[in-house]
């Protein structure tokens, strides 16, 4: 077993050797551009990128057609929604999305704000899900669009986005998602699951960084937006900019991967997960998981440790790659939005620790890193006041402490 | 970010953990800092009562491993100094010993702020001995 272990795999994905396999010729050989129309250079080119775009329609439910290709989800997420903001902009001027989206919805919609478009920001509940009569009661009749994200980033809670399809539907809006950590995880199906525009990354799922794509509905009903960026008119008028042929063939590739391998994938992903997480609870005391634990991603694990500091956990575990709900850097101390948001405190928030596991992990390191968790909160245990405190029957949340 | 090896020899090896009974007249007992803010100290010193030595101290922190480290060392400094002595330990010593970055001084501050309350708790047990008064940090 090597160290360090990667396991912070909702950040990144290495690059699946059969992708990168894949997109060697398209460096050196066929290396042509794919809006040449003059010679076999762009020809060759164009085919590739087709090849990929049908591939990544067929793991989602969609034609073809109806793939643009981006740098990457947060040029998505931008595309998505200030291009029906400003292409539906006479319908209506109000967007409902939820507290806990990835930040490039967040500040999307923030943005939008500042040009006049009304925003509803949903709560979640403690389980991380929004409410369904919440998001009914908050659509009006000047609502363009819903976005919400399909699972989300830190604690891999997934969305019912079929209900949510549902409604958005009934109502006469568009659905948009950022399934950036479903895609290629779960089944995710454009039809069945009524959506209109969805956003995908490719180093999420083995592809490699810096390409990504937006769906963008072209029947029942036929989705328009507004492009965001002037040029060349490439991707339909949608996207303008020469096409990265090695990375979409990439991306393509790790599609047919995913659509393959994703029962399998999920079965032994899962199993590692639930071993990681039954082990950690059986041999610690006060643990608790963020967010639902029955509509999760099957490679996610949040979990916070009580009476532990996340930062000098993630010090004691530092030959394994992971995430903390801490951002405590700095004076300004800043939990997690995400985890706040579903009530955690936040002394919870700031011993949280998030877990992806990947393609390329193995049953060793799952078991080398859950002991080792274990024995560091074991640990960092022995030397909290805290835990002390807790163990002697103090009530911590009554004690009027000395903030400094 | 990088942490000095003196923070990380303090974290591997943190000294004198612990707790002593905080109703004993001998043990002075402080606790600063605030779970919501990401870190808590208790520091405590036992001191002898004829010559006015700190003869134990014991720590137990919730922080980070700076916040650790800093405590840990204010632990080793305080054994064999006097109570007046120990108020002498300034939180920019102990940035010093263990070359905390900039981010992390928040952290020496909390550790002498537990090492004043520790002995202000001590010095209000033995009111008839003290002839200062301290101020609580």
């Amino acid at each position: 077993m090597k160290l360090p272990i990667y396991l912070d795999n909702h950040a990144t994905t290495r690059t699946d050797p059969r992708v990168f396999d894949a997109m060697k010729p398209y460096f050196l050989d066929v290396f042509g551009n794919a809006a040449s129309r003059n010679h076999s250079f762009g020809w060759e080119a164009e085919d590739a990128v087709e090849k990929a775009r049908k591939q990544i329609a067929d793991l989602i439910g969609a034609t073809a057609k109806e793939i643009v290709f981006t740098s990457g989800a947060t040029e998505s997420d931008n595309l998505a929604l200030k291009g029906v903001a400003e292409m539906y902009a006479e319908r209506g001027n109000h967007i409902i999305t939820q507290v806990t989206e990835h930040k490039a919805v967040l500040d999307c919609c923030k943005r939008l704000e500042k040009d006049g478009v009304r925003v509803t920001y949903l709560p979640v509940r403690q389980d991380g899900l929004i409410d369904l009569d919440q998001l009914r009661d908050a659509i009006t009749d000047k609502t363009i669009l819903i976005s919400i994200m399909y699972a989300n980033n830190e604690i891999g809670v997934v969305q019912p986005i079929r209900e949510i399809g549902k409604i958005a539907k009934e109502k006469g809006v568009l659905l948009h998602t950022d399934a950036v950590q479903a895609v290629g995880k779960i089944p995710v199906n454009v039809i069945s699951d009524n959506i209109d525009l969805l956003s995908l990354s490719g180093h999420k799922y083995y592809a490699p960084k810096g390409v990504g794509a937006l769906y963008v509905r072209r029947r029942n009903p036929r989705v328009q937006i507004t492009a965001q960026m002037d040029g060349g008119g490439h991707e339909r008028g949608m996207r303008s900019g020469t096409l990265n042929v090695p990375a979409i063939v990439g991306l393509g590739a790790a599609s047919e991967i995913a659509r393959n391998e994703m029962i399998e994938e999920t079965k032994r992903l899962r199993y590692l997960r639930d071993k990681l997480k039954d082990k950690l609870m059986r041999e610690l005391d006060e643990v608790y998981i963020n967010g639902s634990m029955e509509h999760r991603l099957p490679h996610n694990l949040n979990i916070s440790f009580a009476y532990v500091e996340g930062e000098s956990l993630l010090m004691g575990i530092n030959d394994i790659a992971v995430s903390s709900g801490s951002a405590c850097t700095s004076a300004t101390l800043e939990p997690s939005y995400v985890l706040k948001a579903l009530g955690a405190g936040d002394d919870l928030a700031h011993s949280s620790i998030r877990f992806g596991i990947g393609r390329f992990n193995t049953e060793d390191e799952v078991d080398y890193v859950a002991q080792k968790v274990i024995d560091v909160v074991q640990k960092l245990r022995e030397l909290s006041p805290l835990y002390e405190m807790a163990k002697e029957g103090v009530d911590l949340s009554k004690v009027s402490w000395t903030a400094h | 970010m990088a942490y000095s090896d003196k923070v990380l020899d303090h974290y591997k090896n943190p000294r004198n953990v612990g707790s002593m009974d905080k109703s004993s007249p001998d043990v002075g007992t402080g606790m600063v800092g605030a779970p919501e803010c990401g870190d808590v100290m208790k520091l405590q010193v036992k001191v002898n009562a004829e010559t006015g030595v700190i003869e134990d101290a014991k720590f137990k922190t919730f922080g980070c491993g700076s916040a650790i480290a800093s405590s840990s060392l204010a632990t080793e400094w305080l054994k064999g100094r006097t109570v007046d002595q120990a108020l002498e330990i300034k939180n920019t010593d102990i940035v010093n010993e263990l070359s905390l970055p900039p981010v992390k001084i928040h952290c020496s501050v909390l550790a002498e702020d537990a090492i004043k309350a520790a002995i202000s708790d001590y010095k209000k047990k033995h009111k008839s001995v003290s002839t200062e008064s301290v101020a609580v940090g």
